[in-house]
């Protein structure tokens, strides 16, 4: 029995550098290139390495975003994923992670029967986390976040992943159907490959809007619908210039960095 | 007239270039340093399908054409010229006469091989005594009923310590002179096969150049490429397409070696302002973008032409005659802006001006570039 496996994923501004629109209080992301979200590579990358070892496994990447998005999946299509689908309407934008969820768990319910949903763990730009599990809840599937290790069993049924804590790691063993989030430490994803990026390019990406979605946009879906409301986001205000220490030996600069710190009471 | 690329090309050099970021630039400055040849990265192109690039599917190639493969060996040679001209040696000049003159038993023995990665390729026309003048072939084949006799030797060859295919070409009738020249397909495995000196070079050092030495060397009957007394042919139209190869090599050196001066432009102070704030050292640059934008056009139109089956040696030459002598220019003048640390190991520079030279050089020289073009403006 072949696997099927949903990856979710993000087209993200390649910036730590974010900039805000002042007024929507949302990303702006006119000039930033875009990239797919670090997590989310390794939670394709996850799927492709069970693709490697069974090959008859089927990958559908499932993503929402304007219509540049389709990029993104090209790239997770040229890196070894069987299909992609973009979840991608006006009435969608503005979505806050619950609204997200709805719509990315109504593209799944769409695509059918299937046995894992790999996520990455946040998106670079949100950093909030919440979107995998949310999916979760709503799929009623059990979920295991911060995967950090991932086996599955030559049934194909039963998976051990290892959780990562603060503090440490949890063992986990898990059965289909389940949704994990993957963290960087994972794996290390693989580039595209050229003849992944010839074939990738022919490939036709369906783009889904609500109603395909059967998602109500007063209801379900958009900026109106979602209940968390930005009130202000600021940009913190800039850390003084650092003071760079010079001297001739190495020892000369420990001495000066421990005087100027005593000299501040830091110590 | 449309000058943008395809997705498919905008695609493979994003790809490209974060590949060699990350798994050729960190080893360029140490091969270059132990002259050393690369193969920790001959399976990683291999895996992404960085050696089979213009060759379709049904060989195990990538299924892409010659822009994708020119930008390939662009954004290779901008972190290292050494693993551009492996890419270019074994795409242009092996796998590409097999792909375009073989036989399909030849095709189907050969090319998955060569188009997967799996095998490195190599060409063998040059010999001590036949450079420019490659029609000086003193390497014999004498048909021997039920196989090909063939003793001689060829120098100066790209990948020729690695390789494990090659195609060479030998004289099976003097009289005939260029008429008598033939093409075959010679494999590291077979009797009398031998590598001789490996090259201490100037330049692209971890590139493994050496010589081939064939003694009673026997070679299939079926292992000749295109009839007897094609091989000149062959030889000339692989060398109009390794141009483009050798172009986007010099292309790749002259951008990489442009990057990393404005990075450093922009950091190094005198006189109290950046470099990069110094009109005289901005004109330099100014001149040095526009050169190699010129160049990027005529090979990308060259490498166009030849996806569009159209006559495309003259434009082969121009772009290769003008990307190298714009990669010397460039590098030269970058080691310049470096002053004094551009002439020191610890700025990837003088490595890339090292690297430029063989540019103007191999796969024919700039004066052979100029035969081809004022051949053709000429009509010969």
């Amino acid at each position: 029995m072949a696997l099927k496996i949903i990856v979710c994923a993000k087209q993200v501004p390649d910036t730590n550098e974010i900039k805000i629109d002042p007024v929507k209080k949302t990303l702006i992301r006119e000039g930033v290139p875009s990239i797919l979200n670090h997590d989310d590579a390794n939670a394709l990358e996850e799927a492709l390495k069970i693709k490697d070892k069974y090959p008859d496994t089927h990958i559908t990447v499932v993503s929402m975003g304007p219509p540049q998005a389709k990029d993104m999946l090209i790239e997770c299509l040229a890196m070894g994923a069987d299909e992609a689908v973009l979840a991608s309407d006006r009435a969608l934008g503005g979505s806050d992670t619950w609204a997200t969820s709805n719509a990315l768990a109504a593209a799944i319910a769409k695509l059918g029967a299937f046995d894992l949903i790999f996520a990455g763990r946040q998106a670079i730009d949100g950093d909030t986390a919440q979107v995998g599990p949310q999916i979760a809840e709503k799929l009623n599937l059990p979920q295991v976040t911060y995967v950090t290790d991932f086996e599955i069993q030559a049934d194909l049924k039963s998976i051990t992943v290892k959780r990562a804590l603060e503090d440490g790691y949890e063992v986990i063993e898990i059965k289909t159907p389940c949704m994990l989030t993957a963290i960087k430490e994972l794996n290390t994803p693989r580039y595209m490959s050229v003849g992944g990026i010839f074939e990738a390019c022919k490939k036709d990406i369906p783009v889904w809007g609500a109603a395909e979605l059967g998602v109500d946009p007063d209801k379900e879906v958009g900026l109106d619908a979602s209940p968390t409301k930005v009130f202000r986001s600021f940009t913190p205000a800039p850390k003084g210039k650092g003071e760079m220490l010079e001297g001739e030996t190495e020892k000369d600069v420990a001495r000066k960095l421990l005087v100027g710190l005593k000299s501040k009471h830091v110590i | 007239m449309d000058f943008s690329l395809a997705k498919e090309q905008e695609f493979v050099r994003k790809m490209v270039r974060e590949f060699a970021v990350k798994e050729v630039e960190p080893i360029a400055a140490d091969i270059d340093k132990e002259h050393r040849f690369p193969a920790e990265n001959v399976p990683k192109m291999a895996r992404y399908g960085l050696l089979g690039i213009p060759f379709p599917k049904e060989y195990e190639g990538a299924g892409g054409d010659n822009v994708s493969y020119t930008i390939t060996v662009e954004e290779l040679s901008r972190v290292c010229a050494t693993t551009g001209v492996i890419c270019s040696a074994h795409t242009s000049l092996c796998a590409w006469p097999i792909f375009n003159y073989g036989t399909e038993e030849q095709k189907a023995k050969y090319l998955p091989d060569l188009c997967s990665g799996r095998k490195l390729g190599g060409f063998g026309l040059t010999e001590p005594n036949a450079g420019s003048d490659a029609a000086g072939q003193q390497t014999r084949a004498v048909d021997m009923g039920d196989h090909w006799l063939i003793n001689g030797s060829k120098i100066f060859i790209t990948n020729g310590g690695v390789a494990e295919t090659f195609c060479i070409m030998a004289m099976t009738d003097k009289s005939k002179k260029t008429r008598g020249i033939s093409a075959f397909i010679v494999e590291k495995a077979f009797d009398g096969f031998s590598i001789g000196k490996i090259e201490d070079k100037m330049g692209i050092c971890g590139s493994s150049t050496a010589e081939l030495v064939f003694q009673n060397m026997k070679v299939p009957k079926e292992n000749i490429l295109g009839k007897p007394g094609d091989g000149f042919k062959v030889a000339m139209s692989t060398l109009d397409g390794g141009r483009i190869g050798i172009g986007a090599q010099a292309l790749g050196i002259a951008q990489g070696a442009l990057d990393v001066t404005i990075d450093y432009m922009k950091a190094r102070k005198q006189f109290g302002k950046r470099l990069a704030d110094m009109d005289a050292l901005r004109f330099m640059v100014a001149e040095l973008v526009t050169k190699i934008e010129a160049a990027r056009l005529l090979l990308y139109k060259a490498a166009y032409l030849k996806d569009r089956r159209q006559p495309y040696g003259q434009w082969a030459a121009m772009g290769k005659y003008y990307a190298s002598e714009v990669a010397m220019e460039t590098t030269t003048k970058c080691v310049q802006l470096h002053g004094g640390y551009g002439y020191t190991r610890d700025y990837p520079v003088e490595r890339m001006m090292r690297d430029a030279k063989i540019t103007e050089l191999y796969e024919g020289t700039t004066e052979v570039q100029k035969l081809v073009i004022a051949g053709a403006a000429f009509g010969r």
